[in-house]
């Protein structure tokens, strides 16, 4: 269900994901992951229609929405960017690698491009801190990173906007 | 049924009773937030903390969530269990010091200063109110949101749902909203005013019980 699809007006697909998992109450975590690989965030109206399918409150299934990081109320990109900050890529300058991630997409961290392409989050710890510092793209390690393999590496993705110069300036200062 | 015993005192209480009920039907008083009869126990607020004896060890654990078991020695009021009771009360005030419930809790179990730093958040995540929604109201218009220090009591995308009825129980339930502490001045989050300041002297022999009725007149509190 990797594809974007126009978030359509009533999130009707939320019937289909339910009805894949079960329709059970105990497997509202997996519906509201198939909901977000759905449309990459988790719009009010699908955890409306979720709430009122499940016959759970909405403000259950909010709590789960808010409780877990790996899901999120605001739209994201299409791509996930995480650049790892804990103490192994930090001490191998993963701050760099940061700013340049952010320099190459034009957003600062926690914040998503316009075109919905890319998502930028820094992560505490990936959990592969020999190869540090570490970058993960939607599911894939980018291991030993340093500011020149930054540009290769968002290349291999589609289309990500490219700030013009006055806004590159402003980025890096 | 299943015999335990309780502060030293032997006692037989149905299977699947909480510690804390079975030491109310002795008339050992143990201090609650968080536990309420009506409701399903939480094990939030640790303020209920027993110590229990195990072999030659022994383990704090909350009385409210605790299934009474056969064999079991319970000590209510022992000096850890005060020690830490007391560390629990400060904690709870420092995030919540406008609570006169809680104000109350810590001058009865002598709580006279609070070593953490005040962060004012006007709740102590007891989850009363959340519970009483659910349980008693068969509604869950209000639950836990976020996570961590984040957490907090609130309605799903911050509107007024529809199952609310407007009974205002979670209101009523809540230990912060119901008695607010009307001190003038906090004092480094205690208000020192009822019973900090006007000892209750009505047991004319002590006999140390688990809860006093105030702070000078107990020989259990210094």
């Amino acid at each position: 269900m990797g594809a974007l699809r126009r978030v359509d007006k009533n999130c009707a697909c939320v019937e289909s994901i339910i009805q894949s998992n079960g329709g059970g109450k105990d497997s509202l975590i997996s519906i509201l992951q198939d909901v977000q690989a759905e449309y990459h965030y988790l719009p009010e109206k699908a955890l409306r229609r979720v709430a009122k399918n499940l016959g759970l409150p909405l403000v259950q299934v909010y709590g789960v929405a808010t409780f877990f990081k790996a899901f999120s109320l605001k739209p994201r990109g299409k791509h996930l960017v995480h650049v790892c900050l804990g103490t192994a890529c930090h001490v191998r300058r993963a701050p760099a690698v940061l700013a340049e991630v952010e320099r190459h997409l034009g957003v600062a961290k926690g914040e998503t491009t316009p075109n919905f392409e890319f998502t930028l989050e820094t992560v505490n710890c990936l959990g592969t801190c020999a190869l540090g510092p570490i970058v993960m793209v939607d599911e894939k390690y980018y291991g030993q990173m340093n500011v020149g393999k930054v540009k290769k590496m968002l290349a291999g993705y589609k289309k990500f906007s490219r700030p013009k110069r006055d806004e590159k300036i402003k980025v890096s200062a | 049924m299943v015999e335990l015993t309780i502060d030293g005192i032997p006692t037989r209480v149905p299977e699947g009773t909480t510690v804390v009920e079975a030491a109310r039907d002795l008339g050992i008083v143990i201090p609650t937030l968080c536990h309420h009869p009506g409701l399903s126990p939480y094990g939030a607020c640790r303020v209920c903390l027993v110590e229990v004896a195990k072999g030659k060890r022994s383990s704090l654990e909350a009385s409210c969530t605790l299934p009474a078991a056969e064999g079991q020695v319970i000590f209510t009021n022992s000096a850890r269990v005060k020690a830490t009771r007391k560390v629990i009360i400060e904690l709870l005030l420092a995030s919540c010091p406008s609570s006169k419930t809680l104000q109350d809790l810590a001058a009865n179990f002598g709580v006279n200063r609070v070593r953490f730093q005040i962060k004012d958040k006007n709740c102590i995540l007891c989850g009363l109110c959340v519970r009483y929604c659910k349980e008693q109201m068969q509604s869950g218009g209000i639950g836990f949101v976020g996570r961590g220090t984040g957490r907090q009591v609130a309605t799903a995308f911050s509107v007024t749902p529809e199952e609310c009825r407007n009974c205002g129980g979670c209101e009523w339930i809540c230990p912060v909203c119901e008695r607010a502490c009307t001190a003038d001045r906090l004092v480094n989050g205690l208000c020192g005013g009822c019973q900090n300041v006007f000892p209750v002297e009505t047991c004319p022999v002590c006999v140390n019980c688990s809860q006093s009725v105030g702070a000078a007149g107990h020989k259990v509190y210094y």
